[in-house]
């Protein structure tokens, strides 16, 4: 194929051109800073309103629930900082997962050196959490429970819907991690039981340096960022107009024809699955095998690498990712492929292949037969495939 | 990320495979670490006629054993033992620095495919005295 076969949809989407167009004009015509009171400034203004009423819509939310943020990072560094310090006089204790993204992991590891405890829940083979320990893990001190919607590396979905029933029975604030859940999955704060909540607009077809928080009416949260008066005196920076905007278009266009959509990934995604596992032997699926991101495939071959599987598949224009060692830049494999309990040495050769708008069945099937011949190349290498073979 | 040279050998690696009647054998690196290499090599007097290897690991660990075998191959066993990581690394065009252990593990297979063809001939080879082949790159 002559064009780029892009699988990592996880990582970061193209913006889409409808998106783009509405954002163009708030670059260099539409530029008025929000805060101003000229009309050019309002303008701005007006624009940024909209597209937060958008955002709420999309989740159930009130507009003025919606804060925005640089993103996915932030909003979760926001929701967890911002709920230990406005509420450590009630207690100082976390509960978290194993497997959340390193942006709530390390906000955690951080909180720990200040002096809060934190509680990594397990997760079992596919990737749940286990509600019975998060039940026995609240204690009097317990301020937040902060769950991932789905998991961005093997997709699995959580049980969100029972976890906000805990929390709210418990009287707990419950923080989730949907970057990778919100455009893809429907999502109701209020069926849930969602305090806060954090999302990125390029996961969806956004643009990069901009998401939101969601945080519930009377929740107790400190700002994160302190300065001027935008976002209601919670978070302070003239406004990312054109990103808001853009964030705003890109939410709407991805709930639109949503059912037809996921109806469409989860076919591409079981074909591929179904192509991986019935034309090559010795690989696995990680993360639960129906309850997950609709585009989301995530294997492990084993005695093969998975950088070096990453590059061959780049030679041949196809681009995913791994959870190995080598593309982490750290000595260890990915913490969530270790805490569903694979070994090291399986863990390394693990792929991600996240599926998006605009893959096709053709893109999956030439996938799928460029894989076997990869593996297969790289097997041929490997001592570890060798030692398969003799039996030993 | 890589060097071209990096991925022309990681593309077409050189003397991937193994010697079945090998004088001498080498495995170092560690599953759990994500990179193990096998070395095999026929030496006849003290000159290495053939080296084969196979490399469980990432790209630059499969350039980094492919060179390696180019190096030593046809040289005598004195001069194998100065293949030195870094001369491996620098015929790559350089590795990044996260991936300098693939060199480190590549003169490794080296020796410890030296030490083997020693240990089974009952002779000694200067310099792999303390050589300890267990030893992990990791940490240095």
């Amino acid at each position: 194929m002559d064009k780029l076969i892009y699988m990592d949809n996880s990582a970061t989407t193209p913006v889409k051109k409808e998106v783009l167009e509405t954002m163009l004009p708030y670059f260099s015509e539409k530029f008025g800073n929000p805060s101003s009171v000229y009309s050019l400034g309002s303008q701005s203004k007006v624009a940024v309103e909209e597209s937060r009423e958008k955002i709420a819509k999309a989740i159930g939310a009130k507009p003025k629930e919606i804060f925005f943020t640089a993103g996915g990072s932030e909003a979760d560094n926001w929701a967890i900082k911002g709920i230990a310090y406005a509420n450590k006089e009630k207690g100082n204790h976390i509960i978290t997962s194993k497997i959340e993204h390193h942006g709530i992991l390390h906000t955690c590891e951080y909180l720990e050196k200040q002096g809060f405890k934190v509680t990594y829940l397990d997760v079992d083979e596919y990737g749940v959490v286990d509600l019975e320990q998060l039940k026995d893990s609240i204690n009097d001190e317990t301020i937040l429970i902060s769950i991932m919607y789905a998991n961005n590396e093997i997709g699995t979905i959580q049980p969100v819907e029972e976890i906000g029933q805990i929390a709210k029975e418990k009287g707990i604030y419950f923080h989730t991690d949907a970057v990778q859940a919100v455009g893809h999955i429907k999502i109701d704060v209020n069926k849930l039981n969602i305090d806060m909540l954090s999302m990125a607009a390029h996961k969806f077809y956004g643009p990069k340096g901009i998401g939101a928080l969601y945080i519930r009416q009377g929740v107790k949260i400190d700002p994160l960022i302190s300065g001027g008066g935008q976002e209601r005196n919670r978070r302070a920076g003239t406004e990312n107009v054109p990103g808001i905007v853009g964030m705003g278009k890109a939410i709407e266009l991805a709930y639109k024809d949503i059912e037809e959509k996921n109806q469409k990934l989860i076919y591409l995604r079981e074909r591929l699955i179904k192509g991986i596992l019935d034309n090559i032997d010795h690989v696995r699926l990680n993360g639960h095998p129906t309850n997950r991101l609709p585009g989301n495939v995530n294997v492990c071959f084993e005695f093969i690498e998975g950088e070096s599987l990453l590059l061959s598949l780049d030679m041949e224009g196809i681009a995913a990712s791994s959870g190995s060692a080598c593309t982490s830049g750290t000595l260890d494999p990915s913490h969530v492929l270790l805490a569903i309990g694979l070994p090291h040495e399986i863990a390394h050769g693990s792929l991600r292949l996240s599926l998006g708008d605009f893959n096709t069945e053709e893109e999956i099937d030439y996938v799928v037969e460029k894989l076997v011949d990869i593996v297969a190349r790289l097997r041929a290498m490997s001592p570890l495939y060798e030692k398969v073979k003799e039996g030993k | 990320m890589y060097s071209e040279k990096v991925m022309e050998h990681f593309r077409n690696p050189r003397n991937v495979g193994e010697i079945e009647d090998a004088d001498g054998i080498g495995e170092v690196g560690n599953p759990k670490c994500g990179d193990i290499m096998k070395m095999y090599l026929k030496i006849e007097d003290g000159v290495i006629v053939d080296v084969k290897f196979k490399t469980f690991g990432c790209g630059s660990a499969i350039a980094s054993s492919s060179m390696a075998t180019e190096m030593v191959k046809g040289k005598t066993i004195e001069e194998a033992m100065k293949v030195t990581n870094k001369a491996v690394a620098e015929a790559l065009d350089g590795l990044p620095p996260i991936k300098m252990h693939c060199s480190v593990l590549a003169e490794q297979a080296i020796k410890a495919a030296l030490l083997d063809y020693a240990k089974k001939n009952n002779i000694e080879i200067e310099g792999l005295e303390d050589f300890d082949p267990t030893e992990d790159p990791h940490e240095h």
